[in-house]
């Protein structure tokens, strides 16, 4: 169980994307972390059919 | 008087839609309202309450509705153009030139920030695992806040993060601490040497208030998810990795972990790897008592015992048990001025909570001291509410739990679930005491002790128009560094009457003080 | 699989970076353009047949009849194209792309364009103008004279001046043109400017009248949009050497004819996916209005295929008031085209982004995932034939060409 990675996030600063509830986006501003809030839509429309032919292809 | 609009390609988040949604049926004049996304169900639902159209035949799942009936043209028509409004002061962040760009995917933000290191994910749960997936996939550590992930999918989640050596906290995961920074429904908390694994929101949130409150401070408070150690598929692998993570971090001198109790062969391995990192340790699995030590790990009763735990040893020294606010003498008087005013039908108490944890923690206290508690999270016969909507003898009511929330904010975030609960329970004349939680932080409420004071004035008064009197008790989890001014709030919810404690442990502690006088009154 | 086609993306990124796009020759369709035949008439966007051709581009393809003396007046163009005795297909099927109605025939001058890294060629008539012109659906005397004084006096003149100039550089000159205002589909003053600069030297010192060479330049000049005639064949080159590409999912093809969108995307090779073309929306010019328009066409969008145009929209501050009126608009519009496509051109570079290179190489499968659609920036064409420009704005493409694009590229290449 390799723990280096997560050494390093502890050490460093908190660089955040933030991909759903906007307000958990401000939220970290208000606390001075840079976070990047994404303007994150369900992938395809929604659609399944798509979503479905997408992970076919390996995404 | 009808009027459904439909808007395409714009997608707004749940919380969003369901605050905008309780604004409009709020309204003069408006009978219905729904602002939803154009998912299969949503349209279902439309359909229902007589709320659709040509236009709402044809809405796809990323296509907005806005749907109101009401009393007059006029009504409707404001209440359309209030919506618009907000829809549209909401699409853009609400920034003017200067708002930076959003971007759709994972990779798009990456493109932006290719030194980001951690995602927060809070999308529906059946898009959830898919870029949780992809996140751990580009090196990033996960924040999963989302729930309805498949234990399948966790399970392949953590494997991957495990692997990766990358956090993987969640599903379901609602608190985290890292760095000195509080994440989604966290509070703002003194840094020092405590870190945290709890694969609870609301449990974390209480012991690191309480650690504050009692000068300690933070290091890092790792969440786990629910499931971590209460599934046997999932192993407990973030838990094990986030005790490993805190063994090797300099600033972690006392290791806390907060879990319900895992099964025995899960809790053993636990405690092998706390014993593992040479460091102090104290465990608190909700649960009866198992007090006691086990090498370098303690075993706390209660949650704030556990916080108390970890501050002595975070200062080397030896805990004794902590001074309550409140001593068995002055209790046992609050207690006694609080049943002398109540009618005799009076006699049962009712707990109402936002925090899950919390209330597993009051019932847990009730029932060591031979109360027995009904509940709509429990599962055992003879301990199951059979409504959770109705209160039946003494009653702990969990209204975070899924059958509250579909379709409604969490009542940490809309008081509004619980205030329509308060005043049930005051209509009922046997409810005797009300013990609640309040939750401060990010996340929650701006003013959660508003809306409550007024709740809890009301419901004291309508049972002393009855001729008797309603106890209330509630704890604040929170710091004097959360926006809410804890100080505030606490002053809010005294005026109305309330008796106010500083953790939920003392609320229930004071609670069952006051509930065996009642027992006893009536013996 | 994921690996596979990253790869291949990769590999058809790194080949239209390579590119080397050289004017290389000025010359006629009949004579360079493969596959041509004197009783062809090649057009813009996917096949589409006479009876479903839109009114502009049915007036171009009389107007180009009647050039070639196949037909004398509309009812015998009409007549003859009806006949089947003419052959229609698409530029894109002879390395060719033709603006709005994209007519050519046998005898139209060309430029001719090299990529000379990979040695594949791509063909474009000259510009005629604004107004009322062949593009546009008109065929009037005025512009069949026009046509001809461009087979006969501006061709040859540009073709000996080429000669004496040396090939030119076209990634040089859009590169050029980009950091001055242009995007290379919708605004290509500069890039006509620029034009003129490399050239006029070369046309003065041929041994042709003052007046032929002032009225040569003066027709470069008084047309903004001579430049595109050449930003389209550059960008064909540029695109087509990574067509064909076993597991890529680039988009190497898009284009309208007017009645229809349609794409091409290299993994699928020579497949058109195709879609209803859609009603550009923006600003008209006086006296003009939506219900003017004609729907989308043209062969332009090669050049957002190519990652300009309305991928460097935010290199272009004149365009801004047709896109929504403010920078930003224009700058939020190149932002979201990163989000769809594979790299960032390391010559095409826009300056108010930092310089940042323009967004290349579409990528089907973040197209469908994001629900971004390709940004286009066009003009707008009057719905009856021989009017010309009414506005200019921004279109997409219709989704559906791309989610049927995933099917098939699903189909072949899923597991």
């Amino acid at each position: 169980m390799d723990v280096k990675k997560i050494r390093e996030l502890f050490s460093k600063e908190l660089v955040v994307i933030n991909m759903g509830l906007e307000s958990f986006a401000d939220n970290l501003r208000k606390e001075d972390v840079k976070v990047l809030p994404m303007d994150w839509k369900p992938p395809a429309g929604g659609n399944k059919r798509l979503i479905a032919l997408l992970e076919k292809l390996g995404r | 008087m009808k009027k459904i609009l439909v808007r395409k390609n714009a997608y707004y988040d749940s919380v969003f839609l369901m605050l905008a949604t309780k604004a409009l049926k709020q309204r003069p004049g408006i009978k219905e309202a729904v602002v939803a996304m154009g998912t299969e169900v949503n349209l279902g639902l439309l359909k229902e309450i007589g709320l659709f159209s040509g236009e709402t035949e044809s809405a796809k799942p990323n296509d907005l509705v806005i749907a109101i009936e009401g009393e007059t043209e006029e009504a409707v028509e404001e209440a359309c153009r209030i919506a618009e409004e907000a829809l549209k002061k909401r699409s853009h962040g609400g920034g003017g030139e200067k708002e930076e760009y959003r971007p759709v995917s994972l990779e798009g933000a990456l493109k932006i920030i290719p030194e980001a290191n951690l995602v927060v994910i809070s999308v529906p749960g059946m898009y959830a695992a898919r870029e949780a997936r992809r996140a751990l996939n580009k090196g990033l550590h996960v924040m999963l806040f989302s729930d309805h992930v498949s234990v399948e999918e966790e399970v392949e989640l953590k494997e991957t993060a495990v692997e990766r050596g990358l956090l993987m906290m969640g599903p379901d995961c609602g608190t985290a601490i890292l760095n000195g920074k509080p994440l989604c429904f966290a509070n703002v908390v003194r840094r020092g040497p405590i870190g945290l694994v709890a694969a609870s929101g609301s449990g974390l949130q209480e012991v690191s208030c309480c650690i504050d409150r009692m000068g300690g401070g933070i290091s890092q408070a790792i969440g786990t998810g629910g499931r971590d150690l209460q599934d046997q598929r999932v192993r407990g692998r973030m838990m094990l990795m986030g005790i490993e993570a805190l063994k090797h971090d300099p600033e972690t001198r006392v290791i806390v972990v907060i879990s319900k109790p895992p099964a025995e062969e899960l809790a053993a391995k636990v405690l092998s790897k706390l014993e593992d990192t040479g460091k102090p340790c104290v465990v608190h699995f909700l649960g009866p008592k198992a007090l006691g030590r086990r090498g370098s790990v303690r075993f706390s009763g209660n949650m704030e015992e556990a916080a108390a735990m970890a501050v002595a040893l975070s200062r080397g020294e030896e805990y004794h048990r902590s001074c309550l606010s409140l001593s068995e003498a002055e209790a046992s008087r609050v207690a006694e001025a609080e049943v002398n005013r109540m009618a005799s039908e009076q006699r049962y108490v009712r707990g109402l909570f936002a925090g899950g944890t919390l209330a597993i923690e009051a019932m847990v206290l009730f029932e060591e001291e031979g109360f027995k508690i009904l509940s709509n999270v429990r599962k055992e016969p003879g301990r199951v509410l059979k409504s959770p909507h109705r209160s039946e003898g003494h009653a702990i009511v969990d209204l975070g739990d899924d059958v509250f929330t579909l379709g409604r904010p969490h009542p940490m975030i809309d008081p509004s679930l619980r205030e329509e609960r308060i005043a049930k329970e005051a209509a009922d004349p046997e409810t005797a005491l009300l013990l609640l939680d309040v939750v401060l932080g990010y996340g929650a409420h701006e003013d959660p002790c508003g809306a409550l004071a007024e709740s809890v004035s009301k419901a004291k008064g309508q049972v002393a128009g009855r001729g008797g009197y309603l106890s209330i008790i509630a704890s604040i989890t929170g710091t004097e560094k959360d926006f809410q001014n804890m100080a505030e709030q606490k002053k809010k919810l005294e005026s109305a009457g309330c008796l106010v404690m500083p953790s939920n442990y003392q609320a229930s502690v004071l609670a069952l003080h006051v509930m065996r006088k009642v027992a006893s009154k009536w013996m | 699989m994921k690996a596979k086609i990253e790869e291949a993306n990769q590999e058809a990124v790194s080949r239209i970076q390579r590119a080397k796009p050289t004017l290389v020759d000025v010359s006629t369709a009949g004579e360079a353009i493969p596959g041509m035949k004197k009783n062809m008439i090649l057009h813009a966007g996917p096949p589409v047949t006479w009876e479903r051709m839109c009114g502009p581009m049915r007036g171009a393809v009389i107007g180009g009849m009647i050039l070639e003396g196949f037909a004398r007046n509309m009812q015998e163009a009409e007549a003859l194209a009806a006949s089947g005795k003419v052959l229609f297909d698409s530029c894109h099927h002879h390395s060719s792309v033709g603006p709005m109605a994209g007519v050519v025939t046998w005898s139209m001058p060309v430029w001719v364009l090299e990529n000379k890294t990979f040695g594949n060629r791509a063909y474009c008539t000259l510009n005629e103008g604004l107004g009322k012109v062949l593009r546009y659906g008109a065929f009037s005397e005025e512009v069949i004279a026009r046509l001809r004084w461009m087979a006969e006096d501006l061709a040859p003149a540009l073709k000996k001046a080429l000669l004496r100039h040396g090939a030119i550089d076209m990634k040089s000159l859009i590169a050029q043109a980009l950091q001055m205002g242009d995007e290379g589909h919708n605004r290509n003053r500069a890039g006509t400017s620029l034009f003129i600069r490399e050239i006029a030297p070369d046309l003065v010192m041929l041994d042709e009248s003052r007046e032929k060479i002032a009225k040569i330049l003066t027709f470069i000049h008084g047309n903004d949009h001579f430049f595109l005639n050449l930003t389209m064949p550059t960008c064909k080159c540029t695109v087509d050497a990574a067509a064909s590409i076993e597991g890529c999912s680039v988009v190497t093809t898009m284009a309208r004819n007017g009645t229809e969108f349609g794409i091409r995307v290299s993994g699928l090779g020579d497949q058109w996916f195709t879609g209803p073309a859609g009603m550009v929306e923006g600003l008209y010019l006086p006296g003009f209005s939506a219900k003017d328009a004609a729907p989308d066409i043209g062969d332009s969008v090669i050049t957002e295929t190519a990652g300009i145009g309305g991928f460097a929209m935010a290199a272009a501050p004149a365009i801004v008031k047709f896109v929504g009126g403010s920078a930003r608009d224009a700058v939020r519009y190149t932002q979201q085209m990163y989000e769809i496509t594979v790299a960032e051109n390391d010559t095409y570079q826009i300056p108010t982004l930092d310089f940042r290179g323009t967004p290349t190489g579409i990528d089907l499968l973040k197209v469908v995932e994001t629900g971004i659609l390709p940004a286009i920036n066009t003009g707008i064409a009057h719905k009856e034939p021989g009017i010309g420009m009414v506005g200019a704005g921004l279109v997409h493409p219709p989704e559906n060409c791309f989610h049927d694009a995933l099917e098939a590229f699903a189909e072949k290449y899923g597991k």
